[in-house]
């Protein structure tokens, strides 16, 4: 009895959902929720700085604090706000979806205090000018042993959450709170835990003795041996991000538009590939490297990661053909693309998701694997061509998929609605166009040559004015895009200070669409889930944009390597 | 009653730790190990 009535006490219904809320888990998930939100701003500052100093008409800041920055930027948007959103999602996916208390209320206090103070820790000690050596911080440069320490610190606690996390999965096993698998978004965490245990593991291998270097405790590590584990963290951490990028979008695309996964089977056996063979990506850093050679280079990049893009590619048409099967159950039947017309897009929670999806796979995806083929690689490598890739992954993706996420959050776990509800129709839209126009600036700018972490390019005075043009682009798009991340700020701080409280009812509905025809039994009977031409149509076009964009570049490298 | 046959590959997405240590063993062998040993076979270069 008294155990039924402390979990009574410990649990509430969503209102919205019909979910059961742990009350300690909710508490997690907004303290890192908060915090995530806290360094998404810093790292967008710093951004905007960057943006208006690359744009070289603009060149705002000195290069001793463009580098001071730039390394502030890297570790707030690629690891601090990333990870904290990630450890709220576990949490969410592992009590919640399971039905489940969060396994230990300690753990979480430990992680939460560990990953506060390490992030703290770094970000003083950057601004302090005693660590600019950039979110590598590649050896011989060499920082503070507060900056190594409150990454390691940080890591820690980000390692005790996914631990929380991997406990909370076996009580709830034990427990028998749920039936069968899990559900298919707990599935897909569970996968960004996996990764995310390999990438800490990695952090811890490589900062460590760098940390007891600065000290002045032990020898210099070997330089090459500590890019080669650095990028087990520094990448692998970017497979966390896209994996529970993934998880996000089959949530927000069940959440607002009723998606129903075409086969759940084959999702799931997309992520045990993301799990078994995403993280031999991180060679792609190396491809220029001497120490290792093209065996290790060819396996690592190609032959076996092409199974992890091979998931990709399965996610690419599970996740629209989830939203066709869903709009088709609701009536939406007529041609090719009624289902796509007629889906929310003034649901900003819709809206992120559909965009990140298109920005990941169109931009982020197709430059992805065609940048990380060892031979395109060479006319590529360390220039602006990189990160006019990865903003497109992880910003234009991961981070719009979180933005869209927190429409939900927000009002479900904060149990306050969204103020300004016009303004955030249009935030996803801001930011998405800012950061696809800033991803083509880099992109193009980086064919013309323009190289990566660079304070000035004028000093080689080469470049003309199509590259002055396209930086201007990356400095357009870097504006419009912080525009939308900081209205995106303002109003979910906003919301948590003088948002109106849904306790008690539904939250005010973003809006889902209507079903205009049969209901339940008799439209599940109409609607083939196998027959999907929208979705289908969407990955043919896809693979057509990939196979011109490959060829096109095996073509640039022809151009510059002449075989007669 | 006889239990329902459940696909091999279902029992191995159905198994969390099995997936973890998997997880871990192959990107460790495939990019750590195998880049370490290569690494530390480059012999010290000789100076002029």
């Amino acid at each position: 009895m008294t155990t039924l009535q402390s979990n009574t006490t410990e649990l509430r219904t969503c209102d919205t959902t019909g979910l059961p809320v742990f009350k300690g888990a909710e508490f997690f998930i907004r303290l890192n929720a908060v915090c995530a939100v806290v360094f998404l701003l810093v790292g967008g500052i710093a951004a905007l700085l960057l943006a208006l100093t690359r744009w070289q008409t603009v060149h705002l800041l000195g290069p001793e604090w463009f580098y001071r920055v730039l390394t502030l930027h890297g570790i707030n948007m690629l690891i601090f706000w990333l990870l904290f959103m990630e450890i709220g999602i576990l949490y969410f996916a592992c009590t919640t979806l399971l039905n489940s208390r969060l396994f230990s209320k300690h753990l979480a206090w430990a992680s939460f205090v560990l990953m506060v103070s390490g992030a703290v820790m770094t970000n003083s000690v950057i601004l302090m000018g005693k660590a600019d050596v950039l979110l590598t911080s590649y050896l011989p440069l060499l920082a503070h042993p507060l900056f190594y320490l409150g990454i390691i610190l940080f890591a820690v606690g980000a390692l005790l959450g996914v631990f929380n996390f991997f406990g909370t999965l076996y009580i709830a096993r034990r427990d028998k709170t749920y039936a069968g698998s899990v559900p298919l978004v707990t599935f897909g965490a569970t996968a960004a835990a996996i990764i995310a245990v390999v990438a800490v593991g990695h952090g811890a291998l490589a900062l460590i003795p760098v940390f007891t270097f600065s000290l002045g405790l032990t020898p210099e590590p070997d330089p090459m041996w500590y890019r080669l584990i650095w990028w087990g963290l520094g990448h692998t951490s970017q497979q966390v991000n896209v994996t529970a990028m993934v998880a996000v979008w089959y949530l927000l695309a069940t959440l607002t538009t009723g998606a129903r996964a075409p086969n759940e089977f084959v999702c799931r056996a997309a992520f045990v590939l993301y799990i078994l063979f995403i993280n031999l990506a991180s060679a792609h850093h190396l491809l220029v490297d001497p120490g290792v050679g093209a065996g290790w280079k060819i396996w690592n990049t190609s032959y076996a990661m092409y199974l992890a893009v091979l998931a990709s590619m399965i996610h690419a048409f599970t996740v629209p053909a989830s939203v066709e099967i869903g709009m088709r159950l609701k009536g939406y039947t007529r041609g090719v693309f009624d289902w796509l017309l007629n889906a929310p897009w003034r649901n900003p929670g819709f809206s992120a998701f559909f965009l990140s999806l298109v920005i990941f796979g169109f931009i982020g995806g197709i430059t992805g694997v065609t940048l990380g083929t060892q031979q395109i690689n060479i006319i590529a490598h360390n220039t602006l061509r990189i990160p006019g890739h990865f903003h497109a992954t992880v910003v234009g993706g991961t981070t719009l998929a979180f933005m869209g996420l927190a429409y939900y959050v927000v009002p479900l776990i904060f149990q306050k609605d969204y103020i300004a509800r016009p303004l955030a129709r249009i935030q996803p839209y801001l930011f998405g166009g800012g950061i696809t126009l800033m991803s083509f600036g880099m992109s193009f700018a980086g064919s013309e040559g323009v190289a990566r972490r660079t304070w000035d390019i004028e000093a080689a005075g080469v470049y003309g004015a199509s590259t002055h043009m396209m930086l201007g682009l990356l400095g357009i798009g870097g504006i419009l895009a912080f525009t939308g991340l900081l209205i995106f700020v303002l109003l979910t701080v906003g919301t948590l200070l003088i948002g109106k409280s849904n306790k008690g009812r539904p939250m005010a509905c973003w809006g889902v669409p209507k079903t205009i025809t049969k209901i339940g039994a008799e439209a599940e009977r109409e609607v083939d889930p196998h027959n999907t031409p929208g979705a289908m149509t969407l990955v043919v076009i896809l693979l057509v944009a990939f196979a011109v964009y490959y060829f096109a570049n095996w073509g640039a490298l022809a151009d510059v390597w002449h075989v007669r | 009653m006889e239990e329902p046959k459940i696909h091999p590959v279902q029992k191995l997405m159905d198994n969390p730790w099995l997936l973890l240590v998997l997880g871990l063993v192959i990107p460790v062998l495939s990019y750590t190990v195998w880049g370490w040993v290569e690494i530390s076979a480059i012999a010290p270069a000789q100076l002029p």
